[in-house]
């Protein structure tokens, strides 16, 4: 028999299986992930963390508008896709191009919001990718409604749901966890906790005892996990995701990592932190820490690396290549998506814009 | 081909029953919906019939219910969702401008969300505080909505149906003082769809453009007027976007002379673009500039003082009498 407490409290400290120093501990409720699993999630980590500094190069370049980067996050991105099978769903936000990559998107497409050439640029039906989402947490109670509505065609996909620190403090964060809960909708929250929301830091946003907290008024489990250890997220993450399969209802789950860059390029962190505070987290690197397990193990050859390089350098090739040439806009998307059946004003209008461009051209 | 005598709750609630008879995939939800049939009955039943998956209570939640709707959608459902009152649909607005409206466009059709947001609205029921908004203007401005207020009973029913086959999301608004309105109606008769005014009494001298609650004041003012020896044509707009320009230009063109009458506060609302974008199109054919009768520019009044925010029949005879008649 379980207590209440038992069954909603998040563990004590965040679920570590490997330290900062790449040492492997035991944990008394997780397992450590299979070797061949990390040893695919290494080489992952290394192509997120190209995506995230190929993508950052190319705003300077004026290839992206702006580009909210994942840079030192990568595990959390990673572990979050790495725990869903085919038919699942992810709910990203505009922070998670790494997961919605390592879920199958093509990366051209992926950056499609922030090339600016058009909103969502893939198809989230291909890979069952929901379109990123800006307004903070709203994407959380659509992840409840495709739960449920799985369930009732008794399909037993289990959806994750992402996003920030600062978006657990919104509303629909709530009405989220208490829908899911309610409907006991298979959906694992997944709230990374880069300590920053924009300007303001984790302290003004809520004291809470951790994020993880939060699932208890609505009595869903929550707990708490090192977000820069690929192998804690894995095997938190992991288990979230089965139980909700189970259909034990909805999970939820903090990774506390960091936002090392600035909120976007856009953004000037000096205002508001201190250097000094970013240094202890570098130390912290989820790549530096599986590299350093997983050499100690023997279970990183140069073959390994080399592979894990090889495709990050293919992505970021793949980034450059397609992100350089200037996009091909049409003016007549802007009329056309709408509405199924474009309403006659969309008509008029459309044909206007076309009139208007064909006077241009003349 | 059987003529029925029933109200405006009877035929919506027919309407969701069919729905769900006809299609699997159409859910009923919200507040109070389930054993208690709604606040106003209008889902009576349904979870009876239909069982609690079809038809369910939610967490009290508007953002919620209407952010699930999205979901749901986004994952082969047609959810029907009921805001309790107008006035409680705001909790929701973020979910309904920011996705609602924008999922089709945002990710270039690959996403559309057949789902019907349901909204109790207006006044003239004597409710109190936050029961009697007009807030259709806030929908209707949203690109991406499609919204509609039915006046009838026989349109209550079809065009409900209609919204719930439609491919894209609709905001569908009740006239909350026309739910007890009864008619003898016969629901199989076919309807025009959304998207079609109609012209509900023809007359060669003004044209009063109305929609929702104040198509029977409208019809009401017609019936004064004849009798006073001016024949005005009455048009129901019906579904408010798309909007019917051709119905509504074609009887402005008619007649030469307008009114459009609404019970929302006129400053920035339906009414003000319906007298745009007519005056746009059939300047020529005006006598007259086009008046308008709508709610005061106030918060929705309380029940004691409602009559004076409301138009009546006398007020849009002034404003029918106000259209330069001597210039003719
Ligand atoms: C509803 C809403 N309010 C404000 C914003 C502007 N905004 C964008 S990101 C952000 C900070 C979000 O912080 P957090 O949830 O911690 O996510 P992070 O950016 O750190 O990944 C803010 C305030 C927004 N996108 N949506
Ligand atoms: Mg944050």
């Amino acid at each position: 028999m379980t207590t209440v407490e038992e069954r909603l409290l998040p563990s004590a400290e965040p679920v570590r299986l490997i330290d900062q120093d790449g040492v492997f501990h035991d944990h008394p409720s997780y397992l450590k992930p299979a070797s061949d699993l990390l040893v695919d999630g290494y080489a992952q980590l290394v192509k997120g963390r190209r995506i995230n500094d190929q993508a950052s190069a190319l705003v300077r370049q004026g290839r992206l508008a702006v580009y909210p980067s994942s840079h030192g996050q990568e595990a959390c991105q990673i572990a979050a896709t790495m725990v869903l099978r085919d038919g699942d769903w992810l709910f990203p936000t505009y922070r998670d191009i790494v997961s919605i990559v390592s879920r199958g998107v093509d990366p051209i497409e992926a950056l499609t919001l922030l090339r600016g050439d058009w909103h969502c640029g893939y198809d989230p039906y291909e890979r069952n990718v929901a379109p990123q989402t800006t307004p903070l947490a709203t994407q959380l109670i659509h992840a409840v409604g495709v739960a449920h509505a799985a369930r009732l065609k008794g399909e037993d996909t289990v959806v994750v749901a992402m996003c920030g620190d600062g978006a657990t403090s919104e509303g629909d964060f709530h009405e989220a966890l208490n829908f899911a809960a309610v409907f006991k909708a298979p959906v694992v929250f997944f709230i990374q906790n880069n300590e920053y929301a924009i300007s303001v830091p984790l302290a003004k946003q809520s004291v809470a005892p951790s994020l993880a907290h939060k699932g208890i008024g609505y009595g869903v489990p929550g707990e708490q996990a090192d977000g820069n250890d690929l192998a804690g997220l894995l095997a938190v993450l992991g288990q979230a995701v089965e139980k909700a399969r189970a259909g034990e209802g909805p999970q939820l789950v903090e990774a506390h990592t960091y936002r090392v860059q600035a909120h976007t390029n856009a953004d000037d962190a000096g205002r508001y932190r201190h250097e000094d505070e970013v240094t202890p987290w570098l130390d912290r690197d989820p790549i530096k820490r599986l590299e350093a397990y997983l050499t100690q193990e023997g279970l990183l050859d140069d073959a390994v690396k080399q592979r894990a390089e090889e495709d990050a350098a293919q992505v970021a090739t793949a980034l450059r290549d397609g992100l350089m040439p200037e996009p091909v806009v049409d003016p007549a998307d802007l009329f056309e998506h709408l509405y199924t059946e474009p309403t006659p004003q969309l008509k008029e209008q459309a044909a206007f814009l076309r009139d208007e461009l064909a006077r241009e051209e003349a | 081909m059987t003529h029925v005598k029933i109200t405006m709750a009877q035929a919506l609630n027919q309407a969701l029953r069919d729905a769900m008879k006809a299609d699997d995939t159409v859910l009923v939800f919200g507040e109070d919906v389930g054993a208690l049939g709604g606040v106003f009955r209008i889902t009576d039943g349904l979870t009876a019939e239909f069982g609690e998956d079809r038809c369910f209570d939610t967490p009290l939640a508007e953002s919620g219910i209407v952010g699930m709707a999205v979901g749901l959608a986004m994952n082969g459902m047609r959810p029907v969702v009921e805001m309790q009152f107008d006035a409680f649909g705001y909790p929701a607005f973020e979910q309904i401008v920011s996705h609602v409206a924008k999922m089709r466009n945002r990710t270039r059709g690959k996403i559309t969300l057949p789902m019907v947001i349901r909204m109790p609205y207006a006044g003239g029921i004597g409710g109190v505080e936050h029961h009697c908004d007009s807030s259709e203007s806030y929908y209707a401005h949203t690109p991406g909505l499609t919204v509609v207020a039915p006046a009838t009973v026989a349109d209550a029913y079809t065009l409900l149906r209609k919204a719930i086959e439609f491919p894209d999301p609709v905001v569908f608004m009740e006239p909350k003082k026309l739910y007890w309105a009864k008619e003898e109606v016969d629901l199989t008769e076919s309807q025009p769809g959304i998207g079609t005014a109609v012209v509900r009494r023809d007359g060669a001298d003004a044209t009063l453009i109305a929609y929702g609650p104040t198509v029977p004041v409208a019809l009401e003012a017609a019936e004064v007027a004849a009798a006073e020896g001016r024949q005005l044509t009455v048009v129901d707009l019906r579904s408010i976007v798309p909007f019917d320009d051709v119905t509504v230009c074609a009887a402005v063109r008619r007649t030469g002379r307008a009114v459009v009458v609404a019970e929302a506060s006129g400053f920035a609302s339906v009414s003000s673009e319906i007298v745009a974008r007519v005056t746009e199109r059939c300047f020529h054919s005006l006598a007259a500039p086009i008046r308008r009768v709508t709610g005061f520019d106030i918060p929705y009044p309380p029940p004691k003082l409602e009559k004076h925010q409301l138009p009546g029949v006398d007020r849009i005879l002034d404003a029918v009498d106000d259209l330069q008649w001597e210039d003719s």
